[in-house]
């Protein structure tokens, strides 16, 4: 494989503490190395910034709901079909692209790794073959567990050992990388016409509270030391007053120490946290709760949070969170789509419009930002859209714009149809802080491979670790003032590096790369109770054979595996 | 205002989507230039100039540009789709997504249309002197945005789904239309001077469809409510009001409950 040294670029990167200094970086074989020799291929990187590849943790990029969404909203991709000259496919769709086209955006951002993150566990093979035809970005998917009945029963028991054993077993079928929550217990109760508001609201049937099934998977995570901590969408997403169940929610995780041998602090990530730090009573009386969601946030330790940053656009929201799905159909009338997951979850999807000149849109876009804002460590807030959700990921060099440049953002304040009813519901005007390329670096790249356990050989540029190195054409020295301009150097990578090779330069693809989908292997001593629990479900109620649950290695053949031992736990 | 003919010299063996054949792309361009934009067949890239001779300069704005085509434009898309201002005039019948998306100006095809055509009109106005396949100022598989402004007249007859999620302007179809007319509409105004099939303004919600001929099956959810003297599109004659669809939801206005409307000619 070919060298490369990249040269007098100015480097940001927090695993050395690296603040825009003037740095080469040699690159073989697919690594971050000490020297290279004088045949390798040289990058003149001057009055460029260098960082890591960004890290997308929290994203719904593949799977039968992103394809429930794609076939049933043609329109999203109708003006798309023409194909342009060079090695890439057609690119069509804007919320939820084609996988190629969702490959080629990340990489021309400058990301190099993305988390899918929704696995229905029985459609896990749906979300591999969607991750396989992605092409140069690694994946990894987290499958869902919050309304499982194998984990409902086993933690209104509080069998902890036995539910660690089935998220192990789940992991191993369906090739999966964490544990993921959606509305715990909200969505089964839906299934009897209910939902949980609160985190005491009681699953029907289940007796069990999402407070129980929060910590008894958090338990769970740790008992197995899995390298993410549990990652949730908590209770009472998109309402009014919901900041409160949100702070409740969070204060599940005081006392619960990681443990883990991947560099994780944290026992829990709060998926998306802008939906869910709202103040008011409702939709005419709504306010921003982000100062008191972060205030909580940040002087407790073992937390990380994504932002779910509101981009004002027309989008395609889905989420496993079904009852709410079905109470968005309400309110806007579009098209509605649903799925049960037998004994697992359920999914929903339903078009929304984000209209800016909608107070309540308007003030969500400032919540958004108000989160990024108000963090104090920027190690453990990390920037998403909670792609297609909040808005498509492909937004994300607006977000940036937004949060780096104090006068982008208010030149956008100040001309919503309603910025007066919006500056007084939100703290944004009065926010002076810009965020800055380290801390940039650190919210996209260095603080998600922390949180998601890949801190040693991701996130950073560090000699040793995987040459996955994104060049923008952005002189630090002359920072631009202008957010157009810095949308425009974050929307396509001078260079990007994938595993040591040049994959996009100059924003354009120039090589697919070589994916790896990652899972986690998880051992755990041997379990009857758990493996007679699992062939009975399947023998009662599951539609598939257990046989035909596993996701063979075809389907994911660029494997990267993480192993975790949890024989001695 | 400057006049661009374009002369088909050979047929497309597919189709040719002419995304590039309205004003606003011809308008500043010589006849040269015009014959060197894209045009496409499937995934080939092609010029306009490989299947028209092109004639005579564009104006400088699309407001100042007419496009004349003459020849066979059987298997030609997207003509005049999109287009904002100035003037088109089609002596053939097109294919799909003719005046789809227009937001100003005059389209008039002197022939038959194929389905999809005048979808999510805007504005403008679109004359079809032929007939008209399905989907006719619809709105787009999967999209709940359908006709919002402008007039769509057609001397010929129209197929099925006519005028799907219709929330505003005028479409006025003067022989006769197939099943599935104003399907969840919002507004707007159809006239249908022949005669309709069935399920006309299944889930309307707002909005007013005349029919001057008769109704194979109505609706159940429509119920008459009065009988108007109305004079429609230069036809005076009593109507029979109904209201509908009951089915569907309705908004409300200073406390009543607003219904889309439905008028049959006596």
């Amino acid at each position: 494989m070919s060298e490369y040294i990249i040269k007098n670029g100015h480097v940001f990167d927090p695993v050395q503490g690296i603040k825009g200094d003037k740095k080469d970086i040699c690159v073989k074989d697919g690594k971050i190395i000490d020297k290279v020799g004088s045949g390798a291929k040289i990058i003149d990187a001057s009055g460029k910034t260098v960082m890591a590849g960004a890290l997308e943790i929290h994203a719904h990029v593949a799977g039968p709901k992103v394809n429930a969404g794609r076939w049933y909203r043609p329109e999203d991709k109708h003006f798309d079909s023409h194909k342009t000259a060079g090695i890439t496919r057609i690119e069509g769709g804007k919320s939820i692209p084609t996988v190629f086209k969702t490959g080629y955006e990340y990489a021309r951002m400058g990301f190099t790794f993305a988390m899918e993150a929704a696995m229905p566990p029985l459609y896990a093979r749906h979300v591999h073959e969607e991750i396989h035809d992605t092409p140069i970005i690694d994946e990894a998917a987290l499958p869902v567990f919050g309304n499982n009945w194998f984990i409902l029963e086993y933690l209104k028991n509080q069998e902890i050992e036995n539910t660690a054993a089935y998220i192990a077993w789940v992991m191993r079928q369906t090739k999966g990388y964490g544990v993921k929550v959606v509305n715990p217990g909200g969505t089964e109760a839906w299934a009897w016409g209910l939902n949980c508001l609160t985190i005491h609201d009681p699953v029907p049937y289940f007796e069990i509270t999402p407070a129980e099934i929060i910590k008894g998977l958090m338990a769970a995570n740790e008992y197995l030391g899995l390298p993410h901590s549990m990652h949730i969408h908590q209770n009472d997403l998109g309402n009014p007053g919901n900041y409160q169940t949100t702070i409740d929610t969070l204060k599940l995780a005081e006392g619960v120490k990681a443990t883990n041998n991947f560099g994780r602090d944290q026992v829990m990530h709060s998926t998306h946290i802008q939906f869910h730090s709202y103040k008011g009573t409702n939709w005419g009386d709504f306010e921003s709760g982000a100062k008191e969601v972060m205030d909580y946030v940040n002087k407790q330790k073992n937390l990380t949070i994504d932002t779910g940053n509101v981009t004002l656009d027309e989008t395609t929201t889905m989420t496993a969170d079904g009852p709410f799905e079905h109470h968005l159909h309400g309110l806007n009338h579009l098209k509605w789509f649903n799925v049960d997951v037998e004994l697992e979850t359920a999914a929903g999807v339903v078009p929304f419009i984000y209209d800016p000149n909608n107070a309540v849109f308007a003030s969500q876009w400032a919540v958004g930002l108000e989160i990024a804002l108000y963090a104090k460590d920027p190690m453990r807030c990390f920037i998403t859209t909670d792609h297609p959700n909040a808005g498509p990921f492909t937004r994300y060099p607006r977000v940036y714009a937004w949060l780096m440049s104090e006068k982008y953002r208010n030149e956008r304040l100040n001309s919503f149809k309603k910025a007066d009813k919006v500056i007084s519901a939100t703290n944004l005007s009065g926010m002076d802080r810009e965020i800055t390329l380290y801390e940039l670096a650190q919210m996209t790249r260095a603080g998600p491979a922390k949180a998601l356990g890949l801190s040693k050989d991701y996130g950073g540029l560090k000699v040793g670790m995987n040459a996955d190195i994104a060049i923008y054409n952005i002189n630090p020295d002359k920072f631009p003032s202008d957010g157009a301009a810095i949308e425009k150097a974050f929307a396509q990578v001078a260079y990007l590096f994938k595993d040591g090779k040049i994959c996009v330069e100059e924003g354009k693809i120039v090589d697919m790369g070589k994916k790896h989908t990652f899972w986690v292997d998880a051992k755990v001593k041997e379990n009857k109770q758990v493996m007679h629990d699992v062939r009975e479900k399947f023998l009662r109620y599951y539609s598939v054979n257990e046989n035909n649950y596993s996701v063979p290695e075809s389907y994911a053949p660029h494997q990267h595996i993480i192993s975790v031992d949890a024989t001695q736990a | 205002m400057n006049t661009v003919t374009l002369t088909v010299k050979k047929v497309p063996e597919l189709y040719l989507e002419c995304e590039k054949v309205n004003p606003d792309a011809f308008a500043g361009k010589t006849a040269d230039q015009i014959a060197k934009l894209p045009g496409y067949q499937g995934k080939e890239i092609s010029t306009l100039g490989d299947y028209f001779t092109v004639t005579g300069d564009a104006g400088a704005t699309a407001a100042d540009t007419k496009i004349v085509i003459n020849g066979d434009c059987t298997k030609m898309k997207y003509i005049g789709a999109k287009m904002t201002a100035g003037e088109v005039v089609v002596n053939s019948t097109t294919d799909m997504y003719t005046g789809s998306w227009m937001t100003g100006g005059k389209l008039l095809i002197k022939g038959d249309v194929h389905s999809f055509c005048g979808l999510a009109m805007k504005g403008g106005e679109f004359i079809i002197e032929g007939d008209a396949g399905n989907y006719l100022g619809a709105a787009y598989r999967g999209d709940w945005r359908g006709m919002s402004g402008g007039v769509l007249r057609i001397k010929g007859n129209a197929g099925s789904d006519v005028a799907t999620f219709m929330t505003g302007g005028e479409l006025i179809v003067e022989g006769d239309v197939d099943i599935h007319i104003g399907t969840h509409m919002e507004g707007g105004k159809i006239i249908v001077k022949g005669n309709a099939n069935r399920r006309v303004g299944g889930q309307l919600v707002k909005g007013e469809i005349y029919v001057f001929g008769n109704i194979n099956v109505m609706m159940p959810g429509f119920k008459p409510v009065n009988e108007v003297e109305l004079d429609v599109d230069g036809t005076t004659a009593k109507f029979t009001e109904y209201v509908g669809d009951l089915g569907e939801r309705h908004p409300k206005r200073k406390g009543e409950t607003v219904y889309g409307k439905l008028f049959l000619k006596q």
